[in-house]
Parts: C-alpha cells; sequence; structure tokens
C-alpha cells in the first residue's frame, strides 16, 4: 500500500476511532455502476412487475412501533394501518422489508470488497460532529416527510417512475433537484 | 416468455420475498460501488462539484426504460402488468421539493441511508433515526393532511398517454436528453474544478 494515498484521504472523512491504516479503493465510475443498478431495475420490473424501493420499508418498522406501543391509535389511522395489513401476516413479511435487509447486506458486501468500511462521519472540517448530526437529524426528518407525502422517495419514485415514464414520479424528480439546489447554498459549510 | 413472471403466478409469495432480498443486494451493492453510501459524494452533485448522483440515476433510468421498451415491443413483458404509482400532482409536487430540501441538509436518501449504515457512517444512523422521525410525524398528521395528499389525482398515467407521444419516440427523447445532460455533467465538473484550483493559488 502506498501511504501518501492514506494521509491524502483520512483528513476528508474525520475518523472517530483508530483504525488500520488500509486504501480504500475507488469508487467505479459513474456510469458503469449506473448500467448495473439499471440492470438490478429492469429485473425487478420483469421478474416481479414492480420497481425498487426503500422509504416503505422503513413506514413498515415506523407503523409496526406505533402499532405496538398503541394499537388503537394505529388502527385509526389510515396511514399506518396500510403498512400494517389486515393482521394475518407479519407486517415485516413485506418485499419492500426484504429488499432494504438486502441492500443493506448488499452495500456491506461491496464496502468490504472494496475495503471502505469504516466507522466515520461524512462532513467538512468547517462544521462540528454536533452540528452534522444535527443537520443529519433534521434533512432525514424532512426526507422523511417528502418521500411519504410523494408516495415514494429516490429509489421508488425517481428511479423506479423515471425509467417507466411515470408522469408524477417526473414532476417529483425535478422538484426534487429544484428543492436540493435551491436549498444547497445554506448548508455549504456543511459539505464545501 | 411471460413476463413479469410474478404477475403470471411463476413462484409465490414466499419466494417473491427472497427474490426481493436477492434485488436488495444487487441495489446496495452498485449504490456503494457508485459511492453513494458517502453524504459528501451525494452532496457534492448540488455544488457542482461531482455530478455522479445526476450520472448514475440516468444511466440506471436509460438502462432501464430501453430494456423494458425492448422487452415489450418484443412481447416479453407486459407492460400493464408493471406497478405505476399514481400520480397526485400537488403531493408530488410538495413532495419532492421537501424531500429534495431533506436530501441536501441530511446528505442521504432513504436507500443511500441503508448503504451509509453498512459501511459504518455514523452520520447515516442519525439520519436514519431522523427518518423514522419524520415518517411518524407524517403518520401523525396524516388525517389532517390526507386532503392536500390526494388532491388532484391523476391516476396512472405516463408522459407518453399524457403528451399522446408514441412510447417509442419518448423513449428515444428521454436518451437524447440523458446524453446531453452526460456532456454537460462533465463541463460542469471541468469548470468547477478550475475554478476551486484558481481559488486555492
Amino acid at each position: 500500500m502506498d501511504p501518501t494515498i492514506d494521509t491524502l484521504s483520512v483528513p476528508k472523512t474525520e475518523t472517530n476511532k483508530k483504525v488500520k491504516v488500509k486504501a480504500a479503493q475507488p469508487y467505479w465510475n459513474p456510469y458503469l455502476s449506473g448500467f448495473g443498478l439499471g440492470l438490478v431495475l429492469l429485473s425487478a420490473f420483469v421478474i416481479m412487475g414492480r420497481g425498487l424501493g426503500a422509504s416503505g420499508a422503513f413506514s413498515t418498522v415506523v407503523a409496526s412501533g406505533v402499532n405496538a406501543i398503541a394499537p388503537h391509535h394505529a388502527s385509526g389511522n389510515a396511514f399506518y394501518e396500510g403498512y400494517l395489513g389486515d393482521g394475518t401476516t407479519s407486517p415485516f413479511k413485506s418485499w419492500l422489508v426484504f429488499e432494504v435487509l438486502g441492500l443493506i447486506i448488499g452495500g456491506f458486501i461491496s464496502g468490504a470488497l472494496a475495503g471502505r468500511i469504516k466507522k466515520t462521519t461524512e462532513k467538512s472540517e468547517h462544521i462540528s460532529f454536533k452540528m452534522r448530526y444535527v443537520y443529519a437529524f433534521f434533512g432525514g426528518a424532512l426526507m422523511g416527510i417528502g418521500a411519504k407525502l410523494a408516495r415514494g422517495c429516490t429509489s421508488g419514485q425517481a428511479l423506479t417512475g423515471g425509467a417507466l415514464l411515470n408522469v408524477g414520479s417526473w414532476i417529483f424528480m425535478l422538484m426534487v433537484f429544484a428543492g436540493a439546489y435551491g436549498a444547497a447554498y445554506f448548508v455549504r459549510r456543511q459539505w464545501l | 416468455m411471460s413476463a413479469p413472471f410474478f404477475k403470471f403466478g411463476l413462484f409465490g409469495n414466499e419466494v417473491s420475498l427472497i427474490v426481493a432480498f436477492v434485488i436488495g443486494i444487487g441495489f446496495g451493492f452498485f449504490l456503494e460501488r457508485a459511492g453513494f453510501g458517502s453524504a459528501r459524494k451525494l452532496a457534492a452533485q448540488f455544488y457542482f462539484r461531482d455530478m455522479a448522483v445526476f450520472k448514475v440515476m440516468f444511466t440506471a433510468i436509460i438502462t432501464a426504460m430501453l430494456g423494458l421498451f425492448y422487452f415489450s415491443w418484443l412481447g416479453w413483458v407486459d407492460l400493464s402488468l408493471v406497478y405505476l404509482t399514481p400520480t397526485f400532482i400537488w403531493a408530488d409536487l410538495a413532495g419532492g421539493l421537501i424531500l429534495g430540501i431533506g436530501f441536501v441538509i441530511g446528505g442521504y436518501c432513504p436507500g443511500t441511508s441503508g448503504v451509509a449504515c453498512a459501511t459504518g457512517k455514523m452520520d447515516g444512523y442519525v439520519f436514519v433515526l431522523g427518518l423514522f422521525f419524520g415518517i411518524f410525524a407524517f403518520g401523525e398528521a396524516f388525517p389532517w393532511i390526507a386532503g392536500f395528499f390526494n388532491a388532484a389525482p391523476m391516476g396512472q398515467i405516463t408522459l407518453p398517454q399524457l403528451l399522446d407521444i408514441p412510447y417509442g419516440v419518448l423513449v428515444f427523447f428521454v436518451v437524447l436528453i440523458a446524453l446531453g445532460g452526460f456532456l454537460l455533467a462533465g463541463k460542469v465538473e471541468k469548470y468547477f474544478a478550475q475554478e476551486d484550483a484558481g481559488k486555492a493559488l
């Protein structure tokens, strides 16, 4: 391993703990990863008759949590009910839950093969860890609200609906880029 | 060949969960390969420093779109059996905008946050907590926002149907737009790389 690579790459993502000094492999060419992702999406269409998703699995977790604590409250709410089903099978026996479990494993496999599993926090050197976590939580909350409002996230709407030429998905996708570019200026210190 | 296989009863619900798991592995694998387990890499898109989000997304979209187009043209896939999320203009507009703002603040989207957690990103875990909170907030507010959520329903509708343009023609245009976008993305990256280098001097 070339030690100069490490000294260049370490300060960018601040490391919380002492980690094995080993150079991570570079990411793949975006067009190659995009092609692979497209083939995965295409196989979902051909095998299942549906696309990819992610936010739905997180909704199942939330709905099940609410149901466990306050079952009457959950059953009286059409949103939670949609994820809980009729009660004959576990809500976790859902397609999206299994797909997201796979996603986590697949991400880990790729990261491990490339030497990219590292306990880090992604931010620029201009903001503190605490601020980064505040931003991450707040951004995640907005993401959750937006994804539920739009009936899907970057996976279920943008990717899947984009490939299906779905009208709502293309409206959604344009708005995602508009929102992100519009807000980028205000959080630039976090990233640049 | 009759596809989608699941819709033609080639396998049942139990097997579909295994399929989901395997497809998920592929999904997560390519997201991580692209560098999408890293919030800095994702956020760089919105500062024109690294257009990988656009490149990966649109390469995936045109790959799957072209594949589906040819398979349906050959009569292999019955497109009417592929699920289409119904369009609700106001919810799609507002949801997209809020999600976009959340994307650049939080640094991830739901799928990429899973990959971030799998590769050890602490901010990814915090993002997921926020995601749960946001979904919970939406669920609690749902009785009051259901009207807006279901406003202006257009049903399951595609761009070729809406614009009354043949499917193949629209596919061709989307590919052209994407290729133009890739060309432009490369130029934009180069421009900002020079800008940054100039500043550093």
